[in-house]
């Protein structure tokens, strides 16, 4: 049989193909390339939170060196370029459509954030361009900003869109609210908490960039750019702000450092390249500086919430009520609508047996870079949100808070199980990761540990998150019902070659979780070619024929079913050449990595042999069969994946300073089916990082005219290597049922789990002091002003 | 960057000729000065290298004095011998200074000359009552630090060296600010030559001396002796990191364990 050694198929720790070009700096990043006659882009974007633009003039600007064009968006729109579009839509309680004010590419008759776009100079170098954007006169009429959600629904707010009231998109909900009511009516016990999820700058490593091109010969326009999802980008720009059919337009997202959800959205510097390309026949880039990025990308989270759980007197949950206001920023990024919707409410039942639920959201405009999904997306405000409740109910119970959530566990035998809020999980076992993560963590020992910090001046504490989310996203009709204006299936292609090395075209994309790795040793697994014979391709739409990209951890569940979908056309066709070249029925071949075999006998045939005479068909059941070897599958989940698990984290903190150190974290998760073991791991780990990231150190800071305080690594604290502690990871699995490979998704994981578990570490380590809960991010100087809070209080 | 000229003289009587021009500006390390261009808040019409001028570099014991060159890099003074074994306090700051890059780029005398409120070296420098050589002149250190990037540096004037009279003992320990790992509260002590002294940096907008600290310590060298004066909130720094009480707390938990540090 032809086997692979060393075993490269599912389970193996195969090292990541992609490593030795990145290790090496052989990556190929949008700002690599640079292309005859090419010119640089610099955009002049806003100081002002909110203001109006009387007047802008560009001629001492377009009259400097280098310079070629200088453009607004009064350019723009006389060449009727259509504003950046939102692909999701949400229903406010009365049916009514949310509010969608236009999102011009560069500003026109107003600027609502910081950093929003308002015009772009392009020059023969970079820095000519930021000279002459330099130079270009605005003449701002200074409006009063809203910098937080509170500012902008304070009645008489001025308001940040024409023609939307009090500042709000949407005012949605889920759930009926007359049954939770009454549950809460019944209940023995209420727990209600206030909670803010703290705004996050995503940082990905490599800042955004775009190549826009034109080739005056053929008409067609090419965009290379950092981007998760290249055929989106082509779809949304194209059709909506450029008005370029597909077909003459290509969009190439090469190498990408790092996206976390920020390198989903069509962003205005794409549009902005790529029609100056075309406007001026000339290649035009534009790359962001770091400070760029802190005011461009979309930020992440946001969210603050009243919560309440009510409870009987044993201590199961009854129902819960929860009213959230959502930050959705200046204006509506590509998916912002549903992050604090479908991908939050919806998993407010996380593992738990609550049999009733309701969740209000309000949407809110505010004079700030857009908001919307960073790694986890409206995931880990739903967990945070129920993990931190579960701790202070079971401090305000007295039970204790590992067996408060055993008693509402979903039991193991439940499943298929249906939620409250629209979900149905297919399976999962949350008593199997609590206890390995309880063994691992040793949580039974913890008090002798504490002692021990104790003797040395220090509080320890101890946390746990028991938590779940969707992903895997998403059943097209389903997401379509709930306002999504895109589908959410995948594509892929395998490529049998005639001497059997295979090309797998795919529609997710790779930006650090190591695609080209997991997904060659998926056909290593399934048609026996070694991974080191399969080549993955990604990120253009010129190569791959359609795909939805990557992001809410859907390419192993989603893209990866399609190419096994594909595989399994490849395999049938494989087994009718099989059939034809061994004179046997085709009921009766065997397929097994890479061997076609008639059943029963030694007769066989290899891929190669399969391929090669698919490729030369001499003899070949030409009559009945195409010629090649090469099949493309799309593939429409069935149901989310659900991935959950147990987080533990154990904390230090330094009374003296306040400064909290992670002393371990142990994580234990059902991802489902494992390919790579190895690399389940770095994402896990990496989403732990940013949870560690999130709740001990990260948050972005707006003074209150809309200035960004924390508008640089000088001021925006990114988890360092030795902020994080010992990370034990492991895997318990129990298998996706609905698609193919039992896969679930594990990028987001981390990032969900992890912050509740870290919060609720350190509230314990504070017990003393009377802390009930406490804003993420624990920072020093907050975790001092509780303790010193705390000694005065008890001074007194 | 902003376009600029460029000149590396080789000695400090050129340097000093080329810094007249009253747009020119000196460079060291660069770790301070290149970012600020990069970011286009300066706009040098020359930039005047020192890194040529042999005579700025190395660290000599002269008497009871450790004399370190202005050029010399925070990973030279902090792997140095003789400093290891003079003023062990001293190299211990240097080694927590920034990242490795930091450590390997950035020099004391471009430090020192910039006075950041948040940088390490000027708590040494007042702490120790070191002695700041110029190309003009020597300064003491309780007259060198002005204000917030100010000292009492001529526009032309070039910082040469740093005397450091050897202490009895000394410590130094800091708060680091959690997103930018510059100094958020940070107390240098020493006793020597020249007396009790306590240097607080990061927490104000200059570095400072602490004087009921000193008298606490002249009376009784000891931790908890520090531990028990209280600094006044009253002008200290206040960001999104932490107020000005936190800071002032902070400056007694850091001049204590600066105490124990020394010993
Ligand atoms: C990421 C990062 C982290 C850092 N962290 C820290 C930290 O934790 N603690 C800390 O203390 N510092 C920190 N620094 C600053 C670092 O120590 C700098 O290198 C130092 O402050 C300046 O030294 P330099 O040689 O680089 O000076 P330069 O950048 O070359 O110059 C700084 C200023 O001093 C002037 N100058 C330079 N040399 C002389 C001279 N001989 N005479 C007169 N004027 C002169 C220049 O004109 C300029 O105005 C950090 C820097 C970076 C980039």
């Amino acid at each position: 049989m032809n086997v692979v050694t060393p075993f490269e198929g599912i389970g193996a720790s195969v090292r990541r193909k992609e490593d030795f070009r990145f290790l090496q700096g052989r990556g190929a990043y949008t700002d690599d390339f640079n292309r005859q006659g090419q010119l640089h882009a610099w955009i002049l974007r806003s100081p002002h939170a909110h203001a109006r633009i009387k007047a802008v003039d560009t001629k001492a600007a377009a009259a400097m060196p280098g310079v070629v064009a200088v453009f607004t968006g009064a350019d723009m729109a006389r060449d009727n370029i259509g504003g950046l579009p939102c692909g999701w839509q949400i229903h406010n309680k009365d049916g009514s459509p949310m509010a969608e004010p236009p999102h011009p590419v560069l500003a026109i008759d107003k600027v609502r954030h910081v950093g929003d776009p308002v015009a772009v100079a392009i020059a023969a170098t970079r820095e000519q361009a930021r000279d002459a954007a330099e130079a270009i006169l605005v003449d701002y009429d200074v409006l009063p900003a809203a910098a937080t959600m509170d500012a902008a629904l304070k009645p008489g707010a001025a308001p940040i869109h024409d023609g939307v009231a009090g500042n709000l998109c949407y005012d949605w909900h889920i759930g009926d609210k007359a049954v939770v009511d009454a549950a809460f009516a019944s209940a023995a016990k209420v727990v209600s908490l206030d909670l803010v999820n703290n705004r996050l700058i995503p940082n990905a490593m490599e800042p955004r960039a775009a190549l826009g091109e034109f080739d005056r010969t053929t008409g067609d326009y090419t965009l290379t750019t950092t981007s998760q999802n290249p055929h989106v980008i082509r779809l949304l720009m194209g059709a909506n702000v450029l008005h370029i059919p597909e077909s003459k337009l290509r969009v190439v997202a090469p190498d990408v450092g790092g996206g976390f959800g920020s390198k989903i959205y069509h962003y205005a510097e794409e549009a902005i390249v790529t029609w100056s390309a075309g406007k001026l026949a000339r290649p035009v880039k534009w790359t962001a500086d770091r400070s760029e990025s802190f005011m461009s990308d979309a930020h992440g989270r946001d969210h603050v919430s009243h919560a309440e759980l009510a409870l009987d007197a044993e201590g199961k949950i009854l129902g819960l009520r929860v009213s959230t206001l959502a930050n959705m920023g200046a204006y509506l990024s590509t998916f912002a609508p549903c992050v604090p919707t479908y991908l939050y409410a919806t998993l407010l039942a996380g593992v738990y047996t609550t049999p009733v639920i309701y969740c209000e959201v309000k949407a809110v405009f505010t004079n700030t870079v857009p908001v919307d999904a960073y790694r986890g997306a409206g995931r880990p405000e739903a967990t945070f949100l129920l993990e931190r409740l579960m701790d202070v109910a079971a401090q305000e119970t007295g039970i204790d808070r590992v067996d408060l959530r055993r008693r509402n566990f979903i039991p193991t035998d439940a499943f298929p199980y249906q939620t409250p809020v629209a979900l149905q999980y297919d399976s999962g076992n949350y008593h199997a990761t609590l206890d390995e993560a309880l063994k691992t963590s040793d949580w039974a020992g913890f008090e002798a540990r504490r002692a021990e910090s104790a003797k040395r001046g220090k509080l320890r504490g101890i946390g746990i998150s028991t938590y779940l989310e969707a992903c895997g996203i998403a059943p097209s009709a389903v997401v379509g019902s709930l306002g999504a204006r895109a589908g959410l299936y995948e594509v892929g292609t395998i490529r049998v070659h005639p001497t059997g090395s295979v090309t797998v075209l795919t529609g997710a994309h790779s930006h650090g979780q190591g695609h080209e790795t997991t997904f060659a040793q998926l056909v290593a697994d399934k048609l026996g070619v070694p991974t080191a014979q399969v080549d993955i391709v990604h990120g253009d739409t010129a190569k791959v024929p359609f795909g939805m990209g990557t992001y809410g951890s859907r390419s192993l569940a989603v893209g990866g079913s399609a190419m096994m979908k594909a595989m399994d056309k490849i395999i049938a066709k494989g087994k009718r050449i099989a059939a034809h070249l061994m004179e046997a029925s085709v009921d009766d071949i065997e397929f097994d990595r890479g061997t076609f075999r008639v059943a029963g006998t030694d007769k066989t045939k290899a891929l190669v042999d399969i391929s090669v005479a698919a490729y030369v068909p001499h003899n070949y059941p030409i009559e009945e069969l195409e010629p090649g070897l090469e099949e493309t599958a799309f593939y429409d989940p069935k149901n989310f994946t659900y991935p959950g698990g147990c987080h533990i984290a154990e904390v230090e903190i330094d009374p003296e300073t306040g400064k909290v150190s992670m002393v371990n974290f142990t994580a234990v998760d059902d991802v489902g089916r494992v390919i790579n073991p190895m690399i389940v791991e770095g994402q896990v780990q990496g989403g732990i990082a940013q949870g560690i990231g999130q709740a001990l150190l990260e948050t972005c800071v707006y003074d209150a005219s809309g200035q960004l305080l924390s508008g640089s690594m000088m001021d925006y604290t990114m988890p360092r290597a030795d902020d994080l502690a010992p990370v034990s990871v492991a895997t318990h699995t129990t298998l996706c049922t609905h698609n193919p490979l039992g896969v679930k998704g594990c990028g987001e994981v981390g990032a969900i789990g992890s912050p509740p578990a870290v919060i609720n570490a350190v509230v314990d380590a504070l017990r003393d002091y009377g802390v009930r809960t406490l804003d993420m991010p624990a920072t020093p100087a907050k975790i001092w002003q509780i303790i010193n809070g705390g000694r005065r209080m008890a001074a007194e | 960057m902003y376009d600029f000229a460029y000149h590396k003289p080789a000695s400090v009587a050129d340097a000093v000729k080329l810094l007249a021009d009253p747009d020119a500006k000196a460079v060291s390390g660069g770790h301070t000065l290149l970012p600020a261009l990069k970011h286009r808040l300066n706009k040098p019409s020359a930039l005047v290298d020192l890194s040529g001028i042999a005579e700025l570099k190395g660290i000599r014991r002269v008497g009871n004095a450790i004399v370190i060159g202005a050029l010399t890099r925070h990973v030279e003074v902090a792997t140095s011998a003789e400093v290891a074994a003079s003023i062990p306090a001293l190299a211990y700051l240097a080694g927590h200074i920034g990242d490795v890059q930091v450590r390997n780029r950035g020099t004391i005398g471009g430090s020192v000359s910039n006075n950041d409120p948040a940088a390490d070296y000027p708590a040494a420098v007042l702490g120790l009552g070191a002695t700041v050589h110029t190309s003009a002149r020597k300064i003491a250190a309780d007259d060198f630090f002005l204000g917030m990037f100010t000292t009492a540096l001529e526009p032309n004037e070039i910082l040469t060296a740093i005397e450091f009279p050897i202490p009895e003992k000394a410590g130094y320990a800091k708060m680091k600010n959690p997103a930018s790992r510059y100094v958020m509260a940070g107390a240098f002590v020493s006793k020597g030559p020249m007396g009790v002294r306590v240097a607080i940096n990061g927490a104000a907008p200059c570095v400072f001396r602490q004087a009921d600290m000193e008298k606490a310590l002249s009376a009784n060298w000891s931790a908890d002796a520090v531990a028990a004066v209280k600094q006044a909130a009253d002008g200290l720094n206040a960001d999104i990191h932490g107020s000005a009480e936190y800071r002032a707390h902070l400056v007694t938990v850091m001049a204590k364990r600066a105490v124990a540090a020394a010993g």
